[in-house]
């Protein structure tokens, strides 16, 4: 026993000494992928390491995405910032702002002589991350985007043949699935801001808030509250909440829950959650995916739809050996391989033309029925001001903002339009505060 | 004394890691929210500007402060009553019991070594509206039970879950307190001729009030602070804000919306609300315990 101890001390005390002698560069990233993704998100880190020898990615899980932006800006204002941190597509107009601190990834690119092609990635995933004057700031990495899970078996007992395509058509099957008893409830979402408002928007061509929803200055107003076809969406989700045609399933993904135990027949969730859905009902029932549906009062033919997930930022702070070893790394990650890979694992979407055609060529989509309905989603037509996405400073204080609208709305202690002129009123001081903070 | 004088540095160096530690942790952050109350920043400290009053007058201004500081309130008196009244029907049944007391004991002191954050997970686990056992049990008796949408069930769920946690540290300060009382006390006073409920209410609950004081003080900083990690992971503030407390919302501002100004401001008025209540716990609660 004491011998042993001995020598694990020995063996512990001369580890140092069995390190090649030639350092190689270390690059840190912080990410917030948790389970099965940060499995992947190491994977990624390790074959970039064993493809050369100069470098060392070292990825680091912090927590949840509001945990990892907390500790980058933490360790940056202690100078100890990472290389490269995750941060969600909410958090994007904070980072975008914060120029002292971040290392935008054209300019990386330039400075590195990396070859770097804006026009490789989707234009909804390209035109999130760019600024106004044309040039992307981070590196798309994750992106999802809503869709509609509809639970084949209780639609089959109701007697509906296929999934909706409008929110008129959604509200009647929601209707005939609870009276003929095929499910106890018929609609339920997660992320309620994200698919209910933001998408809601974006795809109906409505705006959410002016400058191009703060893609064109950072005085931007929210305005969801305003457009009369808005306003009449959440009121009958809030109609349909009495007859459990809809269902409020809670904040954050919380509404999934419905729809895996069944009791909600359809969910409007992030096409990357479809790996977690397919996991907690298999057995129970079969479920396929849809389109999101579109207002056909608002618009004929649907426009995109805008994403979620997160892009990787370059920190400044570092020697310019490590940024060398950055841009290496972050075309190694959108590279066809690692994105194909990673979006046929995952359910995220391809970021890229190439990995999507690639995936096509491998077969994947003939093998995975729904898994292009995302990104067919999110790739129709050209994103217009509705649709580029959202820029706006402390989104995800907004987020929560709507959701208590929400709640208030659908509890009926305000009425519809009450509770989403207050969300717009308490969102716009947010957009105050942050325009002032960033001194713009 | 001359060898006390001889030794001036010793006490003081005796002193230094703790000194060292109330400082570091404690003067410094507090002396750097009262500074940042009066600036306006941006998340990255890449910038700041002095506002004077501003972030004060900003969050005394809004509607969602003072609700708020109304579902503080009524939360802290229901976890503060809920918690030292249970604590003190329990500690009462636990002294009385003759056999196997120490299990008892042991049993009602657990739930104060799970940590809030588990507590909140362990009751939203019963108490989740799909899959909690507790909601199919109160829909079997008709009780519709909606913690995402229904204001009073969610203050109700996270009320509960801070009695429960709290119930514990309560209970072994309130048994403590009644081992102290002699039972020659009890024992006279049986003998004149005083019932079970006289015998308690004349001579245990005033022999019991230092504890009970010191107890409602340690709870109101217990509920204004400690019930975060509570609510953050069962109601998350909703619905619609039913359980966002004043801590709560300080942590919203300052780590979701990263206004460091606004957070500090409200956080420097939380000091003072604490503050506050002590004195006045002091000042005219006290005078009614007996030491």
């Amino acid at each position: 026993m004491r011998f042993n101890r001995l020598l694990s001390a020995l063996i512990l005390a001369t580890a140092p000494l069995a390190t090649p002698v030639y350092a190689a560069t270390t690059i840190t990233w912080w990410h917030a992928m948790e389970g099965v993704l940060g499995d992947k998100v190491n994977e990624i880190a390790d074959a970039f390491n064993a493809s050369q020898d100069q470098y060392v990615v070292k990825p680091v899980y912090k927590g949840s995405y509001s945990d990892n932006l907390t500790a980058t800006i933490a360790a940056f204002r202690a100078n100890k910032a990472p290389a490269i941190t995750q941060v969600f597509e909410v958090g994007t107009a904070t980072m975008m702002s914060a120029k002292g601190a971040i290392y935008p990834v054209h300019e990386l690119m330039q400075d590195t002589d990396t070859p770097f092609d804006p026009n490789a990635f989707l234009p909804a995933v390209k035109s999130y991350y760019t600024s106004a004057d044309g040039h992307m700031l981070s590196m798309p990495f994750n992106s999802s985007t809503p869709v509609l899970y509809y639970n084949k078996d209780a639609f089959k007992k109701a007697g509906i043949d296929a999934p909706p395509k409008t929110w008129s058509e959604l509200g009647d099957d929601a209707r005939t699935l609870v009276e003929r008893g095929a499910s106890e409830c018929g609609l339920t979402t997660a992320w309620p801001s994200w698919t209910q408002l933001e998408n809601f928007s974006a795809i109906n061509d409505l705006p959410f808030a002016t400058k191009a929803n703060g893609f064109n200055g950072t005085d931007t107003r929210l305005v969801f509250n305003q457009q009369p076809e808005t306003v009449a969406h959440i009121q009958q989700l809030a109609d349909w909440q009495k007859t459990h045609a809809f269902e409020y399933g809670g904040r954050g993904d919380d509404g999934t829950k419905r729809f895996q135990s069944g009791r909600c027949a359809m969910l409007t969730t992030s096409s990357a959650s479809q790996a977690g859905i397919k996991d907690a009902s298999a057995g129970n029932f079969e479920f396929a995916i849809a389109p999101m549906p579109f207002d056909q009062d608002a618009i004929s033919q649907p426009k995109n739809s805008i994403i979620g997930g997160a892009s990787l930022w370059v920190m400044k702070g570092q020697r310019d050996e490590v940024y060398k070893g950055v841009a290496r790394f972050l075309n190694f990650v959108a590279s066809p391989e690692v994105q194909a890979d990673w979006a046929s694992f995952t359910g995220y979407v391809p970021i890229t033309t190439a990995a999507f055609e690639r995936l096509k060529q491998q077969g994947f989509y003939d093998k995975t029925p729904g898994a292009d309905v995302a990104i067919n989603q999110l790739t129709r037509g050209t994103p217009n001001d509705n649709g580029r996405g959202l820029r706006l400073g402390n989104m995800p204080q907004i987020r929560n903002i709507i959701a208590d609208a929400l709640e208030n709305a659908f509890n009926g202690r305000d009425s519809v339009p009450e509770a989403l002129d207050n969300a717009a009123k308490r969102g716009n001081a947010q957009l105050t505060q942050f325009q002032q903070s960033v001194g713009q | 004394m001359t060898v006390f004088e001889r030794h001036r540095l010793t006490p003081w160096l005796l002193l230094a890691p703790q000194l060292v530690i109330v400082v570091l942790f404690f003067f410094w952050p507090a002396f750097a929210s009262l500074r940042q109350a009066f600036y306006v920043q941006d998340a990255f400290g890449l910038g700041e500007r002095f506002v004077g009053l501003a972030n004060f007058e900003r969050v005394l201004a809004t509607a969602e402060y003072w609700r708020a500081a109304g579902v503080t309130l009524i939360f802290s008196i229901a976890v503060a009553a809920g918690a030292m009244g249970l604590a003190l029907l329990f500690a009462v049944l636990a002294d009385r019991v003759l056999r196997g007391s120490k299990l008892y004991r042991v049993l009602l002191t657990w739930p104060y070594a799970v940590a809030p954050a588990v507590a909140g997970l362990l009751w939203l686990f019963m108490f989740d509206p799909v899959l909690g056992v507790l909601s199919h049990g109160l829909a079997l008796i008709g009780v519709h039970w909606n913690v995402h949408l229904d204001p009073t069930q969610a203050l109700l769920l996270v009320v509960i879950a801070s009695v429960w946690q709290q119930m514990s540290y309560n209970f072994v300060f309130f048994l403590a307190g009644l081992q102290m009382i002699p039972a020659s006390l009890l024992e006279a006073a049986a003998i004149d001729g005083a019932g079970p409920f006289k015998r308690f209410a004349t001579i245990t609950l005033p022999l019991l009030s230092p504890t009970a004081f010191f107890l409602l003080v340690m709870n109101t900083v217990y509920v204004l602070f400690e019930t975060f990690a509570t609510i953050d992971n069962t109601t998350l503030s909703g619905p619609g804000g039913a359980t966002r407390t004043l801590v709560y919302k300080l942590y919203e501002d300052g780590f979701v919306a990263r206004d460091l100004g606004s957070s500090s401001a409200q956080s420097v008025l939380l000091m003072a609300l604490v503050g506050l209540l002590t004195v006045v716990q002091f000042r005219y609660i006290e005078r009614q315990v007996q030491y």
